[in-house]
């Protein structure tokens, strides 16, 4: 009897979708609106359950008028293409080096942006192909259109020509990113400046280059854009890498200032005007001194934040609730909006880390609770990342300022260490190949490492990592952490 | 540590990192399992005589002062000095013999022992030189422009190398000065109880006393016992300060040190060939092993596979000269010639253990490999000598070990602790071109402590984002996990072979230590986009036999 109960209830569930791909009503079990890491993960994870799944993706140009294919922001105009560029800076270093190892290389030697940039996009076009692939090959359909929500499960799909689409979807999961923000109060600042957006799948070198803005994204770029032998200047306003560990922060920002990377601390845009020689004039207050300043400049990028992408979305149509002040979409813990079949993963959700693993796994999970009978929330602790500037910066847990927040000064030891069970709350590493080397240690981190585990671990030697299994100088010691000889 | 470019970067880079790392560990005291606290603590209380308490509760008498010495070590490298330094940090008395005998073609060093001269400080600075050209190649793809041919000096290399080879053994003496530690560039040999003869290069004979004595001679190269090895070959303990270009290069053996010297050779454009007698890197995973082989003979090194060098005769003198290597066949009577212009013996390392006077004090050794029995706490047969680092049997023949295994013996012996060297889930790394980075259970031991069923083999290719761009080394690079099935999947082994092994593995070895299991680590977020972060992402078994090529991103 049970199983012919059972039995009974799997006909039903079948029927209900013919009846609704009859009627032209909810044809998908999940439409994901926004090719990006999150939600391609997401789609791809739940078509491994045999679900309809529909991607709608659409780029929408930047105001330069730059565009770019499938794979969201990672992959096109963030992670991949900016660690690339990085990678030629550090090349740059490498060359300097290798003389010291006894490579005969004569001067000069010079680098050429438009090669650069031609091979780094064509991996990235070739990675554009691999997402297409890769949807297909899993049949999710996918949609080159602009979406925007009509009701609670209907989503109008717009094309660049105009045509319209009607989607209709049990799930909706809403995965648009965020963009480069403009400070549109700036005279010129839309006119002559370029963001992120740009920067990437510029042919031609931008020059003499100011970066305004104390973010990762500003502070990564003039790095690489330093590397590569050009003038650039950073300016900015208040402190660099806000929300990170503010000491290693500012080494970060002087091995950059003693490498070239010019400085602009305490001062902020006023107006950015064309020269008839086409550069551009910047003229900006400092607040130190209270003076008016200007330069000349090739090119303007800004780098003062990024802004979810949900305006063209018509959330207020369905309801989803955003925070008024950021315009991110506010979820729970299983990534649901305030509209239960509704959800949203990546940057455009209120409080998450802005990370490309993190959307990925969130995307992931959430398909899997959608269709995979799991319960798995994702777990948002202790999730490391990398800052790659120049000299490169990886981390997990707290910063110091966070820490000392959460258990008070006198619970801290050094950056990392609580005191009583010394359970490790960060850790805070500057150096080469520093997300290599933070990864293992993340996951220790994850499982509770303490201090006295750590000293255990035996170093690897000669590399860089093996300093973090000799870390005893306490902050609080005052002591000097210079190392000598071996 | 970090400060191995000599570019400008180094300075700078290393200021930076100073302001988060440091030299010496001095982790925390214990006594009798109750912390005392971290290492200003633990040297206030010996300050005001609190160790002496404890240790005398503990059941030790006061320090006698009959002798010359408290502690007198025997070797001055790595492990010794670690020991030595720590020591003197509890006031103690002590002295440091150290004697480089001479290569059979004559080089010697200074003080620090293989790692700093003649081992993984000069090896690791050559694979970066290697690295480098790698690098050179690369760049032209990221948009640099210089001229197309481009050279290598090996003379510009050596000397650099040296050079901050130099630097090191000099802060050493500084160390040892600045602490009072007692240094002797004397042969030590064992003479009596409790006592040493100190031989210096002018054969002046000094006797000293100790209370303790700690033994860290380390090992040197080992010849093959053929006609013309030690008048024409070279080994590693040559390479590093040749002053010439070895030229064409025959590398015998197939031992990491062999593997790591032929592929930095082969990378400064040097024509190089491997003579291997069986497998390639006996004791490290096989799987792992046959990858790094099949890279490098990708890369341009030719292998010549089970045969052995009968003799080696000199048809020209020069630097280099030429030399003509006759070789055997292990498994017939085949013999083959070959003409190089240097030949390089890598097949193995014996420990100094046997000219030391170790029968005057009944210290036992292994007769056949040399090396010395030690229990746990790393004391031998004679409870008032110790010894620590590569001539330990069954122990790893590693740095790192060795310093934390000389700070660890010290601590228990004059600072009331009680904390053991761990010599269980050490990482260590190959710096082959390829370099390799493991921790834990090689696939052969898993396979044979715990049966092929009970374990579960997650594997995985993966292509470093920094190749994509020069289109170079698609799916050569490799990550596995070792799980224990029957113990909720805890990782066992690590490996992975890929740049910057050893800077991957680190903090793995750190979970290792913490006992991390497969679910953990799939609920790591990875850092993209890095090699480390395929880790967190290992989904197929090697069981299975499913397709492990990474396509995309």
């Amino acid at each position: 009897m049970a199983a012919l109960w059972r039995r009974r209830l799997l006909g039903v569930s079948g029927l209900c979708r013919t009846v609704r791909a009859l009627s032209g009503k909810n044809e998908y079990d999940l439409l994901i609106i926004g090719g990006g890491s999150g939600g391609l993960a997401c789609a791809k994870e739940a078509a491994q359950f045999g679900r309809q799944v529909a991607v709608l993706d659409y780029v929408e140009p930047s105001p330069q008028g730059t565009k770019w294919g499938l794979g969201g922001t990672c992959v096109n105009v963030g992670c991949i293409p900016k660690k690339l560029m990085h990678q030629a800076a550090l090349l740059g270093s490498a060359l300097k080096d290798a003389q010291h190892y006894g490579w005969n290389i004569a001067q000069p030697v010079h680098h050429t942006w438009s090669v650069m940039a031609q091979a780094v996009q064509n991996y990235v076009k070739s990675l554009n192909w691999g997402h297409r692939v890769q949807l297909q090959d899993k049949k999710v359909k996918y949609f080159n259109m602009k979406g925007s929500f009509s009701d609670l499960h209907t989503v109008r799909g717009l094309t660049k020509a105009g045509k319209e689409t009607i989607v209709t979807a049990e799930n909706i999961v809403i995965a648009t990113g965020g963009r480069p923000k403009y400070p549109m109060h700036i005279a010129g600042a839309l006119e002559y400046g370029i963001t992120s957006d740009d920067l990437f799948w510029l042919k031609e070198s931008p020059g003499k280059t100011l970066v305004v803005g104390a973010s990762y994204v500003s502070l990564e770029c003039a790095g690489f854009l330093t590397g590569i032998g050009l003038d650039t200047t950073v300016m900015m306003r208040s402190i660099p890498l806000r929300g990170f560990d503010q000491q290693m922060a500012s080494l970060v920002t002087e091995h950059m200032e003693s490498y070239g990377t010019k400085f602009l601390k305490r001062c902020f845009p006023t107006k950015v005007e064309k020269l008839e020689s086409n550069r551009l004039k910047v003229t900006w207050k400092n607040t130190d001194l209270g003076t008016e300043e200007t330069d000349s400049f090739d090119t303007v990028m800004w780098a003062v934040g990024r802004a979810p992408d949900t305006e063209t979305l018509n959330l207020e149509a369905v309801g989803v609730k955003t925070n008024s002040e950021t315009g991110k979409i506010i979820v729970d813990a299983s990534e649901a909006t305030s509209v239960p079949h509704i959800y949203a993963v990546g940057d455009i959700t209120e409080g998450r880390p802005e990370l490309t693993p993190t959307a990925i796994a969130a995307g992931k999970l959430l398909a899997q609770r959608l269709f995979g009978q799991s319960s798995e929330l994702m777990d948002y602790d202790n999730v490391p990342t990398t800052v790659f500037t120049p000299l490169e910066y990886g981390c997990v847990g707290l910063s110091e300022e966070a820490a000392v927040q959460c258990y008070g000064s006198d619970n801290i030891e050094m950056v990392c260490l609580r005191e009583r069970e010394q359970r490790i709350l960060g850790l805070h590493f500057i150096g080469p190949n520093a997300g290599e080397v933070i990864q293992g240690f993340a996951l220790g981190i994850k499982c509770g490492a303490t201090y006295p585990q750590l000293m255990k671990t035996v170093g690897i030697h000669p590399t860089c990592a093996e300093e973090i299994t000799k870390l005893h100088i306490t902050k609080r010691s005052g002591l000097d952490a210079t190392v000598t000889g071996c | 540590m970090c400060n191995l470019h000599n570019g400008e970067g180094a300075q700078n880079l290393q200021e930076g990192q100073c302001e988060v790392t440091a030299e010496t560990s001095q982790p925390v005291g214990f006594v009798q399992e109750k912390q005392l606290g971290d290492h200003e603590k633990t040297l206030k209380a010996h300050k005001e005589g609190k160790p002496q308490k404890l240790l005398e509760m503990n059941g030790h008498t006061p320090v006698p002062h009959a002798y010359d010495y408290d502690l007198i070590v025997i070797g001055g490298g790595s492990g010794g000095l670690a020991a030595a330094k720590e020591a003197a940090r509890y006031e103690k008395k002590v002295m440091v013999l150290d004697f480089v005998t001479p290569t059979p073609l004559g080089n010697s060093w200074g003080l620090g022992g293989t790692c700093v001269n003649v081992g993984c400080i000069p090896k690791k600075l050559m694979h970066q030189a290697a690295l480098l050209g790698q690098a050179l190649q690369d760049s032209r793809k990221y948009g640099w422009q210089f001229t197309e041919e481009v050279k290598h000096n090996w003379m510009t290399m050596t000397e650099s190398v040296q050079n901050y080879i130099g630097s090191l053994n000099w802060g050493y003496r500084v160390a040892l000065r600045e602490k009072n530690v007692t240094y002797e560039n004397a042969y030590g040999e064992f003479v009596g109880p409790h006592t040493v003869k100190a031989t210096n290069k002018r054969g002046v004979e000094k006797l000293y006393t100790a209370e303790r004595f700690l033994i860290a001679t380390g090992e040197r190269p080992r010849y093959l016992d053929i006609p013309g090895d030690k008048e024409y070959c070279i080994s590693s303990d040559d390479l590093f300060s040749l002053p010439y270009c070895p030229g064409k290069t025959l590398v015998v053996g197939a031992s990491y040190v062999a593997l790591e010297c032929a592929g930095f050779l082969a990378g400064l454009g040097l024509d190089v060939t491997v003579m291997v007698r069986s497998i390639l890197l006996r004791g490290f995973d096989q799987d792992i092993a046959n990858k790094i082989g099949e890279y490098m003979e990708e890369h341009g090194i030719n292998f010549i596979r089970e045969f052995v060098p009968i003799k080696v005769e000199q048809i020209e003198e020069g630097t280099p000269g030429r030399l003509r290597v006759t070789a055997k066949s292990t498994k017939g009577n085949q013999i083959i010639e070959g003409e190089y212009n240097t030949v390089l013996l890598a097949i193995g390392r014996d420990a100094c253990t046997r000219k030391i006077g170790l029968d005057k004090v009944g210290v036992k050794i292994n007769e056949k490999t040399g090396k010395i029995p030690v229990n746990d706490e790393e004391q031998t047969n004679v409870p008032y000598i110790y010894a620590v680092g590569d001539i330990l049997q069954d122990k790893l023949e590693l740095t790192p070990v060795a310093i934390q295994a000389g700070r660890l013996l010290v601590q228990r012996l004059y600072g009331g602790a009680t904390s053991k060297c761990d010599y269980v889930n050490v990482p260590t790394t190959v710096f082959t071109p390829l370099e390799y980075g493991a921790c834990g259970y090689s696939e052969e031991a898993a396979v044979e402590k715990f049966g092929e069923e009970n374990i579960e083999v997650y594997h995985s290719n993966f292509w470093p984002l920094e190749w994509t761009v020069p289109s170079r080394d698609n799916n050569k690079c490799y990550a596995k996990i070792i799980c224990n099935i029957q113990d909720n999947e805890r990782v066992i082994g690590f490996h992975v072979l890929g740049p910057n092994a050893g800077e991957v593995t680190q903090g793995f070895a750190a979970a290792i230590k913490c006992g991390i299991t497969k679910e953990q680590l799939d609920n790591t977020i990875g850092i993209h986009p890095v090699c480390a972060e395929i880790f967190t992402t290992l989904s197929v078994t090697k069981r299975s036999g499913e397709n492990i090529l990474q396509a995309g991103c």
